[in-house]
Protein backbone atom coordinates (compact mmCIF):
# COMPACT_ATOMS: atom_id res chain seq x y z
CA UNK A 1 0.00 0.00 0.00
CA UNK A 2 1.22 3.49 -0.79
CA UNK A 3 -0.04 7.04 -0.73
CA UNK A 4 -0.74 9.31 -3.66
CA UNK A 5 -0.47 13.06 -3.40
CA UNK A 6 -3.64 14.25 -5.16
CA UNK A 7 -2.95 17.62 -6.83
CA UNK A 8 -6.25 18.87 -5.40
CA UNK A 9 -6.69 17.08 -2.06
CA UNK A 10 -3.17 16.24 -0.89
CA UNK A 11 -1.77 12.86 0.20
CA UNK A 12 -4.33 10.05 0.57
CA UNK A 13 -4.20 6.25 0.67
CA UNK A 14 -3.95 4.59 -2.72
CA UNK A 15 -7.24 2.83 -1.93
CA UNK A 16 -9.09 6.12 -2.50
CA UNK A 17 -7.91 6.20 -6.11
CA UNK A 18 -8.72 4.22 -9.22
CA UNK A 19 -5.92 3.31 -11.57
CA UNK A 20 -6.62 4.57 -15.08
CA UNK A 21 -3.86 2.98 -17.14
CA UNK A 22 -0.84 4.19 -19.05
CA UNK A 23 -0.73 7.95 -19.57
CA UNK A 24 -0.12 9.98 -22.70
CA UNK A 25 -1.85 7.57 -25.09
CA UNK A 26 -3.42 9.91 -27.60
CA UNK A 27 -6.40 8.89 -29.70
CA UNK A 28 -5.20 9.14 -33.31
CA UNK A 29 -6.53 12.23 -35.05
CA UNK A 30 -7.62 10.34 -38.11
CA UNK A 31 -8.30 6.67 -37.31
CA UNK A 32 -9.48 5.88 -40.85
CA UNK A 33 -6.01 6.60 -42.21
CA UNK A 34 -4.28 4.09 -39.90
CA UNK A 35 -3.25 0.57 -40.85
CA UNK A 36 -4.72 -2.28 -38.78
CA UNK A 37 -1.36 -2.67 -37.05
CA UNK A 38 -1.23 1.01 -36.08
CA UNK A 39 -4.78 0.88 -34.78
CA UNK A 40 -3.98 -2.29 -32.78
CA UNK A 41 -0.95 -0.53 -31.34
CA UNK A 42 -3.09 2.37 -30.16
CA UNK A 43 -5.85 0.13 -28.77
CA UNK A 44 -3.94 -2.70 -27.16
CA UNK A 45 -0.15 -2.37 -26.99
CA UNK A 46 1.29 -1.02 -23.75
CA UNK A 47 4.82 -0.20 -22.58
CA UNK A 48 4.39 -2.06 -19.24
CA UNK A 49 7.90 -1.18 -18.04
CA UNK A 50 9.65 -2.75 -15.09
CA UNK A 51 10.65 0.54 -13.49
CA UNK A 52 9.61 4.09 -14.32
CA UNK A 53 5.98 4.22 -15.51
CA UNK A 54 3.98 7.19 -16.70
CA UNK A 55 0.37 6.50 -15.68
CA UNK A 56 -3.03 8.00 -14.87
CA UNK A 57 -5.00 7.86 -11.65
CA UNK A 58 -8.40 9.18 -10.65
CA UNK A 59 -9.34 10.26 -7.16
CA UNK A 60 -12.67 8.40 -7.21
CA UNK A 61 -13.32 8.62 -3.47
CA UNK A 62 -12.30 12.27 -3.32
CA UNK A 63 -12.40 15.07 -5.83
CA UNK A 64 -13.05 12.78 -8.82
CA UNK A 65 -10.26 14.35 -10.88
CA UNK A 66 -7.90 12.57 -13.27
CA UNK A 67 -4.19 13.30 -13.10
CA UNK A 68 -0.82 11.86 -14.14
CA UNK A 69 1.73 10.10 -11.98
CA UNK A 70 5.26 8.89 -12.63
CA UNK A 71 5.77 5.82 -10.45
CA UNK A 72 8.34 3.06 -10.20
CA UNK A 73 6.55 -0.27 -10.79
CA UNK A 74 9.04 -2.22 -8.66
CA UNK A 75 9.47 -0.01 -5.59
CA UNK A 76 6.07 1.73 -6.09
CA UNK A 77 7.82 5.01 -5.19
CA UNK A 78 6.09 7.99 -6.79
CA UNK A 79 8.41 10.38 -8.55
CA UNK A 80 5.94 13.07 -9.56
CA UNK A 81 2.26 13.92 -9.77
CA UNK A 82 0.89 16.33 -12.28
CA UNK A 83 -2.21 17.47 -14.09
CA UNK A 84 -2.53 16.40 -17.74
CA UNK A 85 -2.15 19.16 -20.23
CA UNK A 86 0.64 20.77 -18.28
CA UNK A 87 3.79 19.72 -20.16
CA UNK A 88 6.09 19.57 -17.12
CA UNK A 89 6.18 15.77 -16.80
CA UNK A 90 9.65 14.32 -17.31
CA UNK A 91 10.09 12.67 -20.67
CA UNK A 92 6.36 12.54 -21.49
CA UNK A 93 5.40 14.13 -24.77
CA UNK B 1 14.52 -42.66 -16.53
CA UNK B 2 17.73 -43.42 -14.72
CA UNK B 3 16.33 -43.54 -11.21
CA UNK B 4 12.71 -44.57 -11.34
CA UNK B 5 10.70 -43.75 -8.27
CA UNK B 6 8.77 -46.74 -6.98
CA UNK B 7 7.84 -48.59 -3.84
CA UNK B 8 11.13 -50.48 -4.22
CA UNK B 9 13.31 -47.40 -4.50
CA UNK B 10 11.46 -46.00 -1.50
CA UNK B 11 12.16 -49.12 0.53
CA UNK B 12 15.78 -49.26 -0.61
CA UNK B 13 16.37 -45.64 0.37
CA UNK B 14 14.62 -46.10 3.68
CA UNK B 15 17.44 -48.48 4.61
CA UNK B 16 19.91 -45.59 4.32
CA UNK B 17 17.61 -43.15 6.11
CA UNK B 18 16.80 -41.37 2.83
CA UNK B 19 20.24 -39.80 2.77
CA UNK B 20 21.37 -41.27 -0.55
CA UNK B 21 18.69 -40.22 -3.00
CA UNK B 22 20.18 -39.00 -6.27
CA UNK B 23 19.62 -35.41 -7.27
CA UNK B 24 16.46 -35.13 -9.36
CA UNK B 25 18.19 -33.06 -12.05
CA UNK B 26 21.71 -31.96 -12.98
CA UNK B 27 23.06 -28.45 -12.67
CA UNK B 28 25.03 -28.10 -15.92
CA UNK B 29 27.20 -25.26 -17.21
CA UNK B 30 25.61 -23.61 -20.25
CA UNK B 31 26.96 -24.80 -23.61
CA UNK B 32 27.79 -22.18 -26.20
CA UNK B 33 24.98 -23.23 -28.50
CA UNK B 34 21.65 -25.08 -28.48
CA UNK B 35 18.94 -25.95 -30.97
CA UNK B 36 16.35 -24.34 -28.74
CA UNK B 37 16.59 -22.02 -25.74
CA UNK B 38 13.58 -21.60 -23.51
CA UNK B 39 13.66 -18.50 -21.32
CA UNK B 40 11.96 -19.10 -17.98
CA UNK B 41 11.90 -22.33 -15.96
CA UNK B 42 8.35 -22.04 -14.67
CA UNK B 43 5.95 -24.89 -15.20
CA UNK B 44 5.21 -23.76 -18.76
CA UNK B 45 8.85 -23.48 -19.80
CA UNK B 46 9.77 -26.82 -18.26
CA UNK B 47 6.75 -28.54 -19.79
CA UNK B 48 7.74 -27.10 -23.16
CA UNK B 49 11.22 -28.59 -22.82
CA UNK B 50 9.81 -31.95 -21.79
CA UNK B 51 7.41 -32.17 -24.77
CA UNK B 52 10.13 -30.96 -27.18
CA UNK B 53 12.12 -34.00 -26.15
CA UNK B 54 9.25 -36.44 -25.85
CA UNK B 55 7.03 -35.50 -28.80
CA UNK B 56 9.58 -34.07 -31.23
CA UNK B 57 12.87 -35.72 -30.34
CA UNK B 58 14.56 -32.35 -29.82
CA UNK B 59 16.87 -32.66 -26.82
CA UNK B 60 19.64 -30.15 -27.51
CA UNK B 61 17.65 -27.69 -25.43
CA UNK B 62 18.43 -25.28 -22.60
CA UNK B 63 15.92 -23.80 -20.16
CA UNK B 64 17.48 -20.67 -18.68
CA UNK B 65 16.08 -19.28 -15.44
CA UNK B 66 17.04 -16.09 -13.64
CA UNK B 67 16.21 -17.49 -10.20
CA UNK B 68 15.46 -21.07 -9.23
CA UNK B 69 13.18 -23.30 -11.26
CA UNK B 70 9.52 -23.09 -10.39
CA UNK B 71 10.03 -20.01 -8.21
CA UNK B 72 7.74 -17.70 -10.20
CA UNK B 73 3.96 -17.87 -10.46
CA UNK B 74 4.20 -21.63 -10.64
CA UNK B 75 5.08 -21.68 -6.95
CA UNK B 76 2.72 -18.88 -6.00
CA UNK B 77 -0.66 -19.90 -7.32
CA UNK B 78 -3.72 -21.49 -5.76
CA UNK B 79 -3.45 -24.53 -8.08
CA UNK B 80 -7.00 -24.63 -9.40
CA UNK B 81 -7.23 -26.81 -12.50
CA UNK B 82 -10.38 -26.85 -14.65
CA UNK B 83 -11.35 -26.71 -18.32
CA UNK B 84 -14.92 -25.37 -18.31
CA UNK B 85 -14.21 -22.29 -20.39
CA UNK B 86 -16.89 -20.71 -22.57
CA UNK B 87 -15.42 -20.34 -26.04
CA UNK B 88 -14.41 -23.22 -28.29
CA UNK B 89 -10.84 -21.97 -28.65
CA UNK B 90 -10.22 -21.89 -24.90
CA UNK B 91 -12.19 -25.06 -24.27
CA UNK B 92 -9.94 -27.00 -26.67
CA UNK B 93 -6.78 -25.63 -25.08
CA UNK B 94 -7.77 -26.16 -21.45
CA UNK B 95 -9.36 -29.54 -22.10
CA UNK B 96 -6.19 -30.73 -23.86
CA UNK B 97 -4.41 -29.69 -20.71
CA UNK B 98 -6.86 -31.40 -18.37
CA UNK B 99 -6.50 -34.64 -20.31
CA UNK B 100 -2.71 -34.43 -19.90
CA UNK B 101 -3.13 -33.74 -16.15
CA UNK B 102 -5.13 -36.94 -15.84
CA UNK B 103 -2.13 -39.08 -16.78
CA UNK B 104 0.66 -36.81 -15.63
CA UNK B 105 1.90 -38.41 -12.40
CA UNK B 106 2.28 -41.74 -14.15
CA UNK B 107 3.82 -40.25 -17.28
CA UNK B 108 6.42 -38.26 -15.34
CA UNK B 109 6.95 -40.95 -12.70
CA UNK B 110 6.45 -38.12 -10.25
CA UNK B 111 3.49 -37.51 -7.97
CA UNK B 112 2.03 -34.14 -8.98
CA UNK B 113 -0.82 -34.81 -6.54
CA UNK B 114 -3.47 -34.05 -9.11
CA UNK B 115 -6.71 -34.31 -7.18
CA UNK B 116 -9.99 -34.26 -9.11
CA UNK B 117 -12.01 -32.96 -6.21
CA UNK B 118 -14.30 -30.83 -8.36
CA UNK B 119 -14.60 -27.06 -8.76
CA UNK B 120 -17.77 -25.05 -8.10
CA UNK B 121 -18.20 -21.64 -9.74
CA UNK B 122 -20.97 -19.99 -7.76
CA UNK B 123 -23.73 -17.77 -9.15
CA UNK B 124 -25.14 -15.10 -6.86
CA UNK B 125 -27.34 -13.20 -9.32
CA UNK B 126 -29.79 -14.16 -12.02
CA UNK B 127 -27.41 -12.90 -14.68
CA UNK B 128 -24.60 -15.02 -13.28
CA UNK B 129 -26.96 -18.00 -13.29
CA UNK B 130 -27.84 -17.43 -16.96
CA UNK B 131 -24.15 -16.99 -17.87
CA UNK B 132 -23.19 -20.14 -15.99
CA UNK B 133 -25.89 -22.17 -17.70
CA UNK B 134 -24.82 -20.89 -21.09
CA UNK B 135 -21.25 -21.88 -20.27
CA UNK B 136 -22.33 -25.31 -19.07
CA UNK B 137 -24.16 -25.91 -22.36
CA UNK B 138 -21.16 -24.69 -24.34
CA UNK B 139 -18.88 -26.99 -22.32
CA UNK B 140 -21.08 -29.99 -23.01
CA UNK B 141 -21.13 -29.28 -26.72
CA UNK B 142 -17.35 -29.45 -26.51
CA UNK B 143 -17.46 -32.76 -24.66
CA UNK B 144 -16.40 -31.21 -21.34
CA UNK B 145 -18.14 -32.41 -18.18
CA UNK B 146 -20.06 -29.56 -16.63
CA UNK B 147 -23.28 -29.46 -14.64
CA UNK B 148 -25.61 -27.00 -12.91
CA UNK B 149 -26.12 -27.52 -9.20
CA UNK B 150 -28.74 -25.58 -7.28
CA UNK B 151 -28.24 -24.12 -3.82
CA UNK B 152 -29.78 -27.15 -2.09
CA UNK B 153 -27.41 -29.54 -3.75
CA UNK B 154 -24.42 -27.30 -3.04
CA UNK B 155 -25.41 -27.25 0.62
CA UNK B 156 -25.66 -31.04 0.61
CA UNK B 157 -22.21 -31.45 -0.95
CA UNK B 158 -20.47 -28.59 0.89
CA UNK B 159 -22.14 -28.53 4.31
CA UNK B 160 -20.44 -25.47 5.80
CA UNK B 161 -21.25 -23.05 3.01
CA UNK B 162 -23.89 -20.43 3.71
CA UNK B 163 -26.65 -20.93 1.15
CA UNK B 164 -29.34 -19.23 3.21
CA UNK B 165 -31.48 -16.66 1.46
CA UNK B 166 -30.63 -13.99 4.01
CA UNK B 167 -26.96 -14.00 3.05
CA UNK B 168 -25.93 -10.61 1.72
CA UNK B 169 -25.20 -12.15 -1.69
CA UNK B 170 -27.35 -15.28 -1.69
CA UNK B 171 -25.99 -18.30 -3.55
CA UNK B 172 -28.46 -19.31 -6.26
CA UNK B 173 -26.45 -22.27 -7.51
CA UNK B 174 -23.36 -22.80 -9.54
CA UNK B 175 -21.56 -24.72 -12.22
CA UNK B 176 -19.65 -27.81 -11.20
CA UNK B 177 -16.91 -29.59 -13.07
CA UNK B 178 -16.23 -32.84 -11.29
CA UNK B 179 -13.06 -33.64 -13.26
CA UNK B 180 -11.55 -30.33 -12.15
CA UNK B 181 -9.51 -29.94 -8.97
CA UNK B 182 -6.08 -29.03 -7.70
CA UNK B 183 -2.48 -30.21 -8.02
CA UNK B 184 0.78 -29.73 -6.18
CA UNK B 185 2.33 -26.61 -7.76
CA UNK B 186 5.99 -27.41 -6.98
CA UNK B 187 5.48 -31.05 -7.87
CA UNK B 188 4.52 -30.07 -11.40
CA UNK B 189 7.65 -27.97 -11.91
CA UNK B 190 9.89 -30.61 -10.31
CA UNK B 191 8.31 -33.48 -12.21
CA UNK B 192 8.73 -31.78 -15.58
CA UNK B 193 12.26 -30.64 -14.67
CA UNK B 194 13.31 -34.14 -13.72
CA UNK B 195 11.81 -35.72 -16.83
CA UNK B 196 13.23 -33.05 -19.17
CA UNK B 197 16.65 -33.36 -17.55
CA UNK B 198 16.56 -37.13 -17.94
CA UNK B 199 15.88 -36.63 -21.65
CA UNK B 200 19.02 -34.49 -21.97
CA UNK B 201 17.67 -30.97 -21.52
CA UNK B 202 20.00 -28.55 -19.69
CA UNK B 203 18.19 -26.58 -16.98
CA UNK B 204 20.35 -23.59 -16.14
CA UNK B 205 19.33 -21.75 -13.00
CA UNK B 206 20.64 -18.40 -11.74
CA UNK B 207 21.03 -17.32 -15.34
CA UNK B 208 19.13 -14.17 -16.26
CA UNK B 209 18.59 -13.27 -19.89
CA UNK B 210 19.66 -9.66 -20.34
CA UNK B 211 19.37 -9.30 -24.10
CA UNK B 212 17.96 -11.11 -27.09
CA UNK B 213 20.45 -11.33 -29.93
CA UNK B 214 19.24 -10.86 -33.49
CA UNK B 215 20.75 -10.76 -36.93
CA UNK B 216 18.51 -8.78 -39.23
CA UNK B 217 15.05 -9.95 -38.30
CA UNK B 218 16.11 -13.35 -36.98
CA UNK B 219 16.96 -14.39 -33.44
CA UNK B 220 20.45 -15.85 -32.95
CA UNK B 221 20.70 -16.36 -29.20
CA UNK B 222 20.59 -14.67 -25.85
CA UNK B 223 22.91 -12.63 -23.68
CA UNK B 224 22.80 -13.86 -20.10
CA UNK B 225 24.46 -13.19 -16.75
CA UNK B 226 26.41 -16.39 -17.46
CA UNK B 227 27.55 -15.41 -20.92
CA UNK B 228 26.28 -15.52 -24.48
CA UNK B 229 24.34 -18.60 -25.57
CA UNK B 230 23.51 -19.07 -29.24
CA UNK B 231 20.42 -20.86 -30.49
CA UNK B 232 18.52 -21.57 -33.66
CA UNK B 233 15.21 -20.95 -31.95
CA UNK B 234 14.22 -19.15 -28.76
CA UNK B 235 10.97 -19.33 -26.76
CA UNK B 236 10.03 -16.68 -24.19
CA UNK B 237 7.99 -18.11 -21.28
CA UNK B 238 8.44 -15.57 -18.50
CA UNK B 239 4.87 -14.70 -17.36
CA UNK B 240 4.96 -11.31 -15.58
CA UNK B 241 8.26 -10.34 -17.18
CA UNK B 242 7.06 -10.82 -20.76
CA UNK B 243 7.03 -7.09 -21.49
CA UNK B 244 10.63 -6.81 -20.36
CA UNK B 245 11.76 -9.60 -22.70
CA UNK B 246 9.66 -8.29 -25.61
CA UNK B 247 11.33 -4.92 -25.24
CA UNK B 248 14.74 -6.58 -25.45
CA UNK B 249 13.63 -8.12 -28.74
CA UNK B 250 12.19 -4.87 -30.04
CA UNK B 251 8.45 -5.56 -30.19
CA UNK B 252 5.41 -4.54 -28.17
CA UNK B 253 2.85 -6.66 -26.34
CA UNK B 254 -0.74 -6.03 -25.24
CA UNK B 255 0.26 -7.26 -21.79
CA UNK B 256 0.23 -5.54 -18.42
CA UNK B 257 1.85 -6.92 -15.28
CA UNK B 258 -0.07 -6.88 -12.02
CA UNK B 259 0.53 -8.26 -8.54
CA UNK B 260 -1.84 -11.09 -7.62
CA UNK B 261 -1.79 -12.50 -4.12
CA UNK B 262 -2.84 -15.56 -2.20
CA UNK B 263 -2.80 -16.57 1.42
CA UNK B 264 -3.05 -19.68 3.54
CA UNK B 265 -4.50 -20.26 6.99
CA UNK B 266 -3.23 -22.34 9.86
CA UNK B 267 -3.79 -26.05 9.16
CA UNK B 268 -7.02 -27.55 10.44
CA UNK B 269 -8.77 -30.92 10.20
CA UNK B 270 -10.42 -31.71 6.85
CA UNK B 271 -13.39 -29.41 6.33
CA UNK B 272 -13.54 -28.61 2.62
CA UNK B 273 -13.03 -31.42 0.10
CA UNK B 274 -13.59 -29.42 -3.07
CA UNK B 275 -12.84 -26.01 -4.60
CA UNK B 276 -15.24 -23.09 -4.27
CA UNK B 277 -14.92 -20.04 -6.52
CA UNK B 278 -17.08 -16.95 -6.55
CA UNK B 279 -16.71 -14.05 -8.93
CA UNK B 280 -19.45 -11.94 -7.37
CA UNK B 281 -17.96 -11.69 -3.90
CA UNK B 282 -14.54 -12.46 -5.37
CA UNK B 283 -12.80 -15.15 -3.47
CA UNK B 284 -11.82 -18.74 -4.03
CA UNK B 285 -10.85 -21.34 -1.52
CA UNK B 286 -9.77 -24.96 -1.20
CA UNK B 287 -8.03 -26.95 1.51
CA UNK B 288 -4.53 -28.31 1.01
CA UNK B 289 -3.52 -31.81 2.02
CA UNK B 290 -1.68 -30.25 4.96
CA UNK B 291 -4.99 -28.78 6.13
CA UNK B 292 -4.42 -25.13 5.28
CA UNK B 293 -7.16 -23.14 3.63
CA UNK B 294 -5.70 -21.89 0.35
CA UNK B 295 -7.29 -18.58 -0.52
CA UNK B 296 -6.91 -16.65 -3.75
CA UNK B 297 -7.29 -12.89 -3.76
CA UNK B 298 -7.73 -10.32 -6.51
CA UNK B 299 -5.13 -8.41 -8.48
CA UNK B 300 -3.91 -4.93 -7.69
CA UNK B 301 -5.43 -2.82 -10.46
CA UNK B 302 -2.22 -0.86 -11.05
CA UNK B 303 0.80 -2.13 -12.97
CA UNK B 304 3.33 -3.64 -10.61
CA UNK B 305 6.37 -5.88 -10.58
CA UNK B 306 6.73 -6.01 -6.79
CA UNK B 307 5.96 -9.58 -5.76
CA UNK B 308 3.59 -8.48 -3.02
CA UNK B 309 0.02 -7.24 -3.01
CA UNK B 310 -1.87 -4.47 -1.25
CA UNK B 311 -3.38 -5.07 2.15
CA UNK B 312 -6.82 -3.79 1.21
CA UNK B 313 -7.10 -6.60 -1.36
CA UNK B 314 -6.57 -9.16 1.40
CA UNK B 315 -9.24 -7.49 3.46
CA UNK B 316 -11.75 -7.69 0.61
CA UNK B 317 -10.88 -11.31 -0.04
CA UNK B 318 -11.24 -12.37 3.56
CA UNK B 319 -14.61 -10.60 3.66
CA UNK B 320 -15.68 -12.64 0.63
CA UNK B 321 -14.55 -15.92 2.18
CA UNK B 322 -16.35 -15.10 5.42
CA UNK B 323 -19.46 -14.25 3.48
CA UNK B 324 -19.49 -17.74 1.97
CA UNK B 325 -18.12 -19.62 4.99
CA UNK B 326 -19.05 -17.86 8.24
CA UNK B 327 -17.47 -20.79 10.10
CA UNK B 328 -14.01 -19.65 8.91
CA UNK B 329 -14.33 -16.28 10.62
CA UNK B 330 -11.86 -17.08 13.36
CA UNK B 331 -9.26 -18.89 11.26
CA UNK B 332 -5.80 -17.37 11.57
CA UNK B 333 -3.89 -16.64 8.38
CA UNK B 334 -0.31 -17.82 8.34
CA UNK B 335 1.29 -16.54 5.17
CA UNK B 336 0.51 -14.35 2.20
CA UNK B 337 2.51 -13.63 -0.92
CA UNK B 338 2.22 -12.23 -4.40
CA UNK B 339 3.11 -13.19 -7.93
CA UNK B 340 3.27 -11.04 -11.05
CA UNK B 341 0.60 -11.97 -13.54
CA UNK B 342 0.63 -10.99 -17.21
CA UNK B 343 -2.87 -9.91 -18.19
CA UNK B 344 -4.13 -9.35 -21.74
CA UNK B 345 -7.10 -7.28 -22.94
CA UNK B 346 -9.16 -10.42 -23.71
CA UNK B 347 -7.99 -12.42 -20.66
CA UNK B 348 -6.58 -15.04 -23.03
CA UNK B 349 -2.97 -16.14 -23.55
CA UNK B 350 -0.65 -15.43 -26.46
CA UNK B 351 1.12 -18.55 -27.76
CA UNK B 352 2.96 -18.34 -31.04
CA UNK B 353 5.19 -16.32 -33.32
CA UNK B 354 6.64 -12.87 -32.69
CA UNK B 355 7.71 -10.23 -35.24
CA UNK B 356 11.25 -11.67 -34.90
CA UNK B 357 11.89 -14.85 -36.93
CA UNK B 358 12.55 -18.01 -34.88
CA UNK B 359 11.58 -16.17 -31.71
CA UNK B 360 8.36 -17.43 -30.16
CA UNK B 361 6.39 -16.33 -27.11
CA UNK B 362 4.07 -18.00 -24.64
CA UNK B 363 2.54 -15.46 -22.23
CA UNK B 364 -0.58 -13.62 -21.17
CA UNK B 365 -1.84 -16.42 -18.90
CA UNK B 366 -2.65 -13.81 -16.32
CA UNK B 367 -4.42 -15.13 -13.27
CA UNK B 368 -5.19 -18.57 -14.66
CA UNK B 369 -2.33 -20.38 -16.34
CA UNK B 370 -1.41 -23.03 -13.81
CA UNK B 371 -4.20 -25.30 -15.01
CA UNK B 372 -2.82 -24.98 -18.52
CA UNK B 373 0.75 -25.97 -17.70
CA UNK B 374 0.78 -29.34 -19.52
CA UNK B 375 -1.29 -28.22 -22.52
CA UNK B 376 0.61 -24.96 -22.88
CA UNK B 377 3.92 -26.82 -22.93
CA UNK B 378 2.54 -29.34 -25.38
CA UNK B 379 1.31 -26.81 -27.97
CA UNK B 380 4.32 -24.54 -27.50
CA UNK B 381 6.71 -27.45 -28.08
CA UNK B 382 4.86 -28.14 -31.33
CA UNK B 383 5.16 -24.48 -32.30
CA UNK B 384 8.91 -24.38 -31.56
CA UNK B 385 9.61 -27.70 -33.27
CA UNK B 386 7.67 -27.05 -36.47
CA UNK B 387 7.86 -23.27 -36.62
CA UNK B 388 4.07 -23.17 -36.90
CA UNK B 389 1.32 -23.25 -34.25
CA UNK B 390 -0.67 -26.40 -33.59
CA UNK B 391 -4.36 -25.94 -34.55
CA UNK B 392 -5.13 -25.73 -30.82
CA UNK B 393 -2.96 -22.65 -30.26
CA UNK B 394 -3.41 -21.08 -33.72
CA UNK B 395 -6.24 -18.81 -32.44
CA UNK B 396 -3.94 -17.51 -29.68
CA UNK B 397 -1.57 -15.62 -31.96
CA UNK B 398 -0.23 -12.17 -31.19
CA UNK B 399 -1.72 -11.27 -34.54
CA UNK B 400 -5.26 -11.49 -33.20
CA UNK B 401 -5.02 -7.98 -31.78
CA UNK B 402 -4.53 -6.73 -35.33
CA UNK B 403 -7.12 -8.96 -37.03
CA UNK B 404 -9.65 -8.41 -34.23
CA UNK B 405 -10.11 -12.14 -33.65
CA UNK B 406 -10.09 -11.81 -29.85
CA UNK B 407 -10.99 -14.74 -27.60
CA UNK B 408 -12.79 -12.73 -24.96
CA UNK B 409 -12.94 -14.95 -21.91
CA UNK B 410 -13.64 -12.15 -19.44
CA UNK B 411 -17.27 -13.18 -19.11
CA UNK B 412 -16.44 -16.80 -18.55
CA UNK B 413 -13.46 -16.44 -16.32
CA UNK B 414 -13.92 -13.08 -14.63
CA UNK B 415 -10.88 -12.30 -12.60
CA UNK B 416 -10.89 -15.48 -10.60
CA UNK B 417 -9.39 -18.36 -12.50
C1 LIG C 1 -1.56 -15.70 -6.37
C2 LIG C 1 -1.78 -16.43 -7.66
C3 LIG C 1 -2.81 -17.36 -7.76
C4 LIG C 1 -3.03 -18.06 -8.95
N1 LIG C 1 -3.99 -19.01 -8.97
C5 LIG C 1 -4.14 -19.80 -10.08
C6 LIG C 1 -5.05 -20.89 -10.07
O1 LIG C 1 -5.70 -21.19 -9.05
N2 LIG C 1 -5.18 -21.63 -11.20
C7 LIG C 1 -4.48 -21.34 -12.33
O2 LIG C 1 -4.68 -22.01 -13.33
N3 LIG C 1 -3.58 -20.33 -12.36
C8 LIG C 1 -3.38 -19.55 -11.26
N4 LIG C 1 -2.47 -18.52 -11.27
C9 LIG C 1 -1.72 -18.21 -12.51
C10 LIG C 1 -0.56 -19.16 -12.70
O3 LIG C 1 0.25 -19.19 -11.55
C11 LIG C 1 0.32 -18.72 -13.89
O4 LIG C 1 -0.46 -18.40 -15.02
C12 LIG C 1 1.29 -19.82 -14.29
O5 LIG C 1 1.86 -20.44 -13.17
C13 LIG C 1 2.37 -19.24 -15.17
O6 LIG C 1 3.39 -20.21 -15.33
P1 LIG C 1 4.71 -19.83 -16.09
O7 LIG C 1 5.54 -21.04 -16.11
O8 LIG C 1 4.34 -19.21 -17.39
O9 LIG C 1 5.32 -18.64 -15.23
P2 LIG C 1 6.33 -18.60 -13.97
O10 LIG C 1 6.15 -19.76 -13.08
O11 LIG C 1 6.21 -17.24 -13.38
O12 LIG C 1 7.72 -18.79 -14.68
C14 LIG C 1 8.38 -17.75 -15.39
C15 LIG C 1 9.84 -17.84 -15.06
O13 LIG C 1 10.56 -16.95 -15.89
C16 LIG C 1 11.66 -16.48 -15.15
N5 LIG C 1 12.22 -15.26 -15.77
C17 LIG C 1 11.67 -14.02 -15.82
N6 LIG C 1 12.50 -13.17 -16.44
C18 LIG C 1 13.59 -13.87 -16.81
C19 LIG C 1 14.81 -13.55 -17.49
N7 LIG C 1 15.07 -12.29 -17.92
N8 LIG C 1 15.72 -14.53 -17.70
C20 LIG C 1 15.50 -15.80 -17.26
N9 LIG C 1 14.36 -16.17 -16.61
C21 LIG C 1 13.42 -15.21 -16.39
C22 LIG C 1 11.07 -16.24 -13.77
O14 LIG C 1 12.07 -16.19 -12.77
C23 LIG C 1 10.13 -17.42 -13.61
O15 LIG C 1 10.70 -18.52 -12.92
C24 LIG C 1 -2.21 -17.79 -10.10
C25 LIG C 1 -1.19 -16.86 -10.00
C26 LIG C 1 -0.94 -16.19 -8.80
C27 LIG C 1 0.19 -15.21 -8.72
ZN1 LIG D 1 -8.45 14.58 -5.00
Amino acid sequence: MFQIDCPWCGPRDQQEFAYAGEAAIKRPENPASLSDAEWADYLFMRTNPRGRHHEQWRHVHGCGQFFDVVRDTVTYRIESVDVPGRPALGDAS
Amino acid sequence: MKNRYSIFSLARNALSHHENWDRAWRSPEPKSEYDVIIIGAGGHGLATAYYLAKEHGITNVAVVEKGWLGGGNTARNTTIVRSNYLYDESAHLFEKSLKLWEGLSRELNYNVMFSQRGVYNLAHTLQEERDAKRRINANRLNGIDSEWVDARQIKAEVPYIDTSSNARYPILGGSLQRRAGTARHDGVAWGYARAADAAGVDIIENCEVTNILRDGGTVTGVETTRGTIRARKVGIVVAGNSGVLAEMAGFRLPVESHPLQALVSEPVKPILDTVIMSNAVHGYVSQSDKGELVIGAGIDAFNGYGQRGSFNIIEETIAAIKEMFPIFSRMRMLRHWGGIVDTTPDATPIIGKTPVDNLFINCGWGTGGFKATPGSGWVFAHTLATGEPHWINAPFSLDRYTTGYLVDEHGAAGVAH
